[in-house]
């Protein structure tokens, strides 16, 4: 699938009826999330054949994009239903399958290596402060294969060195595929500059169940 | 205060092992070795939905899933296919497959019940979606 055509479908989703500021609920834009979805495919091979969960999903956004992007299959996770239920609609209306699962992440844990790669645009901490580093930390848990996420550049040394020492990243890269400071719109009025990276978990052991 | 860890197995393997955490316990956690409690299904309605059949996929799944699990699973949701022992997996043949996909990927709780054996504790399933929020004092 083209990029554009990838952005023109994810721009034609439906988003919040009424977003929850509490939860820092807003939607990822088609442009960003083209781009993300696009570069873990394209550079890594980490969507297509690849089990994808998208923490956060809200309205689905990025999670639709792995499966329009041949994910084998899709998982989106996010604590609010209305939410879930317009991604359910979203998913309906692309003709694809997501499975959806109402949970906090910050509780949450996976047994198994069933999940390749994490997808996220996680909430930046303004209301709930460490909201995001918990999704990342869930994210490298999780994740056997690759984690994407967005985060705000004003906290690049800290995600970095959080995810390097504290959360098991074997390495944490920048990803300059996007306009180098992409503008994200949260208010109509505040622009606010977001890396996307990419994080590399270190390998998990498990024992065999 | 709650302090299972659980595992959930619903539709597919990919909730197989979701584990629903209170948030310290996460430190004291050894990486891997989780003693998870298989969640029970009450199954009010399923649903079979048609999924591309990718053997390859399916036979790399197949190192990765709790067996038995499935197995349990897929019966409570009214598929009886699946072997209760583990088949040798140099003998994954195009029909043993075609079973495995249908129970891994086809296989759609729409609406009931996860039970957790141990504790009790319910997480109800409506229009496919799990809802496994903890409540404050469990947390």
């Amino acid at each position: 699938m083209k990029l554009k055509q990838l952005e023109s479908l994810l721009g034609n989703l439906q988003q919040f009826d009424n977003p929850k500021i509490e939860l820092e609920q807003y939607p990822t834009g088609a442009h960003i999330a083209s781009r993300m979805l696009y570069t873990a495919e394209n550079s890594f091979g980490d969507v297509s054949n690849k089990v994808v969960a998208d923490f956060g999903c809200g309205c689905g956004t990025l999670g639709l994009a792995a499966t329009l992007l041949d994910a084998e299959h899709v998982i989106g996770l996010d604590v609010d239903d209305e939410s879930l239920e317009i991604a359910s609609i979203n998913a309906e209306d692309l003709e694809v399958e997501m499975g959806l699962i109402q949970c906090e992440i910050k509780n949450l844990r996976w047994q198994g290596q069933i999940v390749d790669t994490v997808v996220m645009n996680p909430p930046f901490g303004t209301r709930k402060k460490g909201a995001d580093m918990e999704f990342l930390s869930t994210a490298l848990k999780v994740a056997s294969q690759a984690v994407y996420s967005l985060h705000k550049t004003t906290t690049r040394e800290h995600i970095k060195r959080a995810a390097l020492r504290d959360y098991g990243a074997s390495s944490a890269e920048l990803r300059y595929d996007l306009p180098k400071q992409y503008k994200f719109h949260k208010k109509k009025d505040v622009d606010i500059a977001v890396d996307l990276w990419r994080f590399v978990p270190k390998p998990k052991h498990e024992s065999s169940s | 205060m709650y302090r299972g860890t659980l595992t959930v197995h619903v539709p597919s393997s990919w909730t197989n092992r979701v584990q629903m955490h209170p948030h310290d316990e996460a430190e004291r956690v050894v990486e891997g070795v989780i003693n998870g409690f298989l969640l029970l299904i009450e199954a009010e309605r399923v649903v079979e939905k048609q999924v591309d059949f990718n053997p390859d996929f399916l036979k790399n799944m197949f190192s990765k899933i709790d067996w038995k699990a499935l197995a349990d699973a897929s019966k409570t949701m009214g598929y009886d296919e699946l072997p209760d022992e583990v088949p040798d997996p140099s003998v994954l043949d195009s029909q043993f497959l075609q079973k495995f996909h249908h129970a891994l990927l086809e296989l759609h709780l729409e609406e009931g019940t996860l039970v957790c054996p141990e504790t009790g504790r319910r997480f109800p399933v409506n229009k496919g979606i799990p809802n496994m929020l903890l409540h404050e004092n469990e947390v």
